[in-house]
């Protein structure tokens, strides 16, 4: 079988039309299959959803009890058949639940990897190479710039900057799902004790992610109550990055911006989101993560969803690999 | 470079002036010699780096890039070295070892000509992404920071609890790396002596004059000289070796090679820099806006040197000839220095006027008309008061002109820093232009300050609730002549702006007042605005 015959892109995502269904549509359909619960992945309103368990609780928490129609649980690495088509769940590494899905039929294997990274994260499983014929890739962070430092130092910088201004608040803009529950494990990993506060935006997932053994210490809602002013000198309230702007973030002491993202590499981006202290920590890819598990999965060719898909295909090319870009549109370049 | 480089990176992105001098004294009081006086030097200006140009970087890169990617990631990030430290990979078997900043200056200072490439290279190798970056911008003259040489002082003075007169006065006495200071600021080693000739002695301030001020002063213990729009400037001379600082002790006097060759007195004269010509040859002073066309620039050509001549004002003298006259009574000072301006140079030194006045009414009514458009108050100075060092309350106050007024129109908002980053603080605002029925407006300047906290809470509820548009943190608000915000904008001077969509810049504008009693209809024009140039001229 052709791979496009397979798989191919239409404006409402991924479709494989043996199998009828589509992965991580962005309009709603029949049947979808989703890799991850970033809302750019997973819409509510699909007639069936197939995705791992925590990916379906974590769509409930998002969306509520009627989030599809029917749902199915996918085991990671079992074999499952949707219209006479072989679909395998694969860890992804990006969040909890997180899952890069195998599609194969008549000796043709296609990976969806969704969105994925290889660096460290203790609050999730960590990704696997899946050997196939076509590997689709994001390219988010898809150009040779994206150096992304070792995670553990970024928290060092956050700790240390705790020490130089034990007075002020440190406000972390993180994203609600996986981010923020990844620095607030990093720093229990230092040996940072203290209550940490969170922002309402982030409960709901955070208990989520303790009910499933991720251990994030003791959290304490960001609340406005008077009383509770002063114990944010010098804490760390992690919130979603969107807040600094608003009014929420007033009740804090002199606060100081940091966020955790893969963009803050760029001292521009940083600069502009008025980010005084950038966390360099990303949930994608970086440059040599990408090129070396394009490496490790040895595909006879790369598709490339979304983010900055030419410098990829152009690495592709300099190595002899097929490449092409599938110009998918409705996916954040931003998010991380 | 580790510690270095993430001060840096720190000191870019902090805005709080208190926080950056909480990050200099713990760098400082962290980091051991020599590393620390080279970063000092650094970010004062006095590092001497062999310079590397940008061409040899990107040849560096290409060894081991492919052009086609680079160009993607250089067009993506927009800065070279950024770009560089960013794309950089180092051999995996590579030297785990970390230079020192003091490694990276040695070695880049120390070797042959033929050699920089193989240098720069490896030492690109052995640093981490920030540590190149700040590398590179050292060694291509780039580093921009946001911290001046007088707050980098200033950290000094917060570390070894000292006033920072002290250390501008030592400053341009003492070499790189500055042990000799930091061992005295750490409280291991005295004081260092004064050796070199020429140095900074800091400059004596005045205090804004108040009218409960006036009731209590007796004209007659006062002498007033018109206040100069140009930069105060301290000029240090022992006949060898002459020196121009501003008043926050920076060496000025690459810049201004025409007024050093002229000089051929011993002593320290305290004026102000002014450009055009001298009241002794009978030519007018230039505005503020001609002087900039003459600061912070490395090298100056003849073009600037006939076009913007610079010229001192004397006001005081410190020290006449080798002997220190701080002390001697102003009165005495100014005989002294009127002999020495009479002898020096014409075109190049003249003797700052008295202002002739009988009550502070009269001096008042002198204030708001001055003869030349240049002046902008008057200076009033004791007769019998000594030069002391930093801002005294009595001995010399200054009494400026009243600031011009504008009605303008609030069009754009963004959001401020640190305390204020959940707060639209900075505020663009414009005036109408065009003709009658296609009137628009126009911006013409910015300002973040001027109004209390209070009015901020308005301001901030108006953005808000008025945005029409977003672009990244910036907002654009209504502005129809029948709805949107007039502020009030005082500023102190105005020029024509080839840079400025409006050809007008504003100097330091600030907001003075909301008047939320007034419709946008009724702002000023831009015509308002070019007949005050135009008034000045």
């Amino acid at each position: 079988m052709k791979a496009e015959a397979l798989l191919s892109p239409r404006p409402e995502g991924l479709y494989c039309a043996p199998g009828d269904f589509y992965v991580d549509p962005v309009r709603t359909v029949e049947r979808a299959l989703i890799t991850h619960g970033h809302s750019d992945h997973a819409r509510s309103g699909h007639q069936a959803v197939l995705a791992t368990r925590q990916t379906l609780d974590i769509m409930r928490i998002r969306y509520g009890e009627d989030f599809c129609g029917q749902e199915q649980t996918a085991d990671l690495r079992k074999t499952l058949d949707v219209n006479g088509v072989t679909v395998t769940f694969h860890p992804a590494g990006h969040v909890l639940g997180s899952a890069q899905i195998a599609i194969e039929k008549d000796g043709m294997r296609i990976v969806v990897s969704g969105d994925y990274k290889r660096s460290v994260d203790p609050t999730c499983e960590p990704f696997e190479p899946v050997p196939c014929d076509v590997f689709i890739t994001e390219a988010t962070f898809g150009l040779p710039v994206f150096h992304h430092p070792d995670p553990e130092a970024e928290i060092g910088k956050l700790l240390k900057s705790l020490e130089t201004f034990p007075e002020r608040s440190h406000l972390v803009g993180a994203y609600a799902l996986g981010k923020a529950q990844r620095v607030i494990a990093l720093l229990r990993k230092h040996g940072y004790d203290r209550p940490i506060y969170i922002h309402g935006a982030l409960a709901k997932l955070c208990d989520y992610y303790e009910s499933q053994d991720v251990d994030l210490g003791e959290l304490l809602p960001a609340t406005v109550d008077k009383s509770a002013r002063d114990d944010y000198r010098g804490a760390v309230i992690v919130c979603p990055p969107s807040s600094f702007a608003d009014r929420w973030a007033r009740r804090f002491a002199d606060p100081i911006s940091a966020f955790a993202s893969g963009w803050m590499l760029i001292r521009q981006r940083a600069r502009q989101r008025g980010v005084e202290l950038p966390l360099v920590i990303s949930d994608h890819v970086d440059w040599p993560e990408l090129t070396d598990t394009i490496r490790d999965v040895g595909p006879g060719e790369v598709w490339v969803t979304h983010g900055r898909e030419e410098a990829l295909v152009r690495w592709c090319e300099l190595e002899g690999i097929p490449a092409r870009p599938l110009h998918l549109v409705g996916y954040e370049d931003e998010g991380d | 470079m580790k510690a270095f480089s993430r001060l840096l990176d720190r000191l870019t992105l902090t805005p709080q002036r208190n926080a950056k001098l909480r990050l200099m004294v713990d760098y400082f009081a962290e980091t051991p010699d020599p590393d620390r006086g080279y970063a000092l030097a650094a970010l004062t200006g006095t590092l001497e780096i062999r310079h590397v140009k940008p061409a040899l970087l990107r040849d560096l890169v290409l060894e081991r890039m492919d052009d086609t990617l680079f160009r993607y990631s250089y067009d993506y990030v927009g800065d070279l070295a950024e770009t560089i430290s960013l794309v950089w990979e180092s051999p995996e078997d590579g030297e785990i070892y970390e230079p020192s900043l003091s490694d990276v200056i040695g070695e880049l200072n120390g070797v042959g000509r033929s050699d920089v490439h193989t240098h720069v290279r490896s030492l690109l190798d052995r640093l981490d992404t920030s540590g190149r970056y700040a590398f590179i911008k050292l060694a291509t003259g780039g580093l921009r920071i946001g911290v001046s040489a007088r707050l980098a002082k200033q950290a000094l003075a917060l570390m070894g609890d000292v006033d920072v007169t002290e250390i501008e006065t030592l400053w341009h006495g003492l070499d790189v790396p500055y042990e000799s200071l930091f061992a005295w600021l750490d409280g291991k080693g005295d004081k260092p002596e004064l050796t070199t000739p020429a140095v900074f002695h800091s400059v004596m301030l005045a205090h804004p004059v108040a009218e409960s001020d006036l009731e209590k002063l007796d004209p007659a213990d006062y002498l007033a000289e018109w206040k100069w729009d140009g930069i105060r400037v301290q000029l240090s001379s022992d006949g060898a070796h002459r020196k121009l600082y501003s008043r926050s002790g920076d060496d000025i006097s690459g810049s201004f090679p025409d007024i050093l060759e002229a000089v051929d007195f011993e002593g320290v004269v305290d004026g102000e820099l002014l450009i055009g010509g001298t009241a002794r040859t009978n030519s007018p002073t230039l505005t503020f806006s001609d002087l900039q066309q003459r600061l912070n620039r490395k090298t100056v050509t003849k073009k600037h040197l006939s076009d913007y001549p610079a010229f001192i004002r004397a006001y005081d003298l410190l020290f006449f000839k080798d002997r220190d006259i701080r002390k001697a009574p102003l009165d005495d000072r100014r005989a002294r220095l009127f002999d020495l301006v009479e002898k020096a140079a014409r075109d190049r030194f003249d003797l700052s006027p008295l202002v002739e006045f009988d009550s502070w009414e009269h001096l008042d009514r002198l204030r708001k008309n001055p003869h030349d458009p240049v002046i902008e108050g008057v200076m009033m100075k004791r007769r019998d008061s000594a030069y002391q060092a930093g801002r005294v309350k009595g001995p010399w106050f200054k009494w400026k002109r009243d600031p011009h007024i504008i009605d303008a129109v609030m069009m754009y908002a963004q959001r401020g820093h640190g305390k204020r980053s959940s707060y639209y603080s900075d505020f663009t605002f414009g005036v109408w232009t065009g003709d009658q029925g296609a009137e628009m407006l126009v911006p013409v300047g910015k300002a973040y300050f001027g109004f209390t906290d209070a009015e901020l809470e308005i301001l901030d509820r108006f953005v808000r609730n008025n945005t029409v548009e977003r672009f990244g943190p910036v907002r654009a608000v209504r502005a129809e002549p029948e709805t949107g915000f007039v502020l009030e904008v005082a500023f102190e001077g105005i020029a024509r702006s080839k840079r400025h969509k409006s050809g007008v810049a504003m100097r330091f504008p600030r907001i003075s007042r909301l008047r939320q009693d007034k419709l946008p209809a009724e702002a000023d024009r831009l015509d308002t605005l070019t007949a005050m140039i135009d008034a000045r001229s």
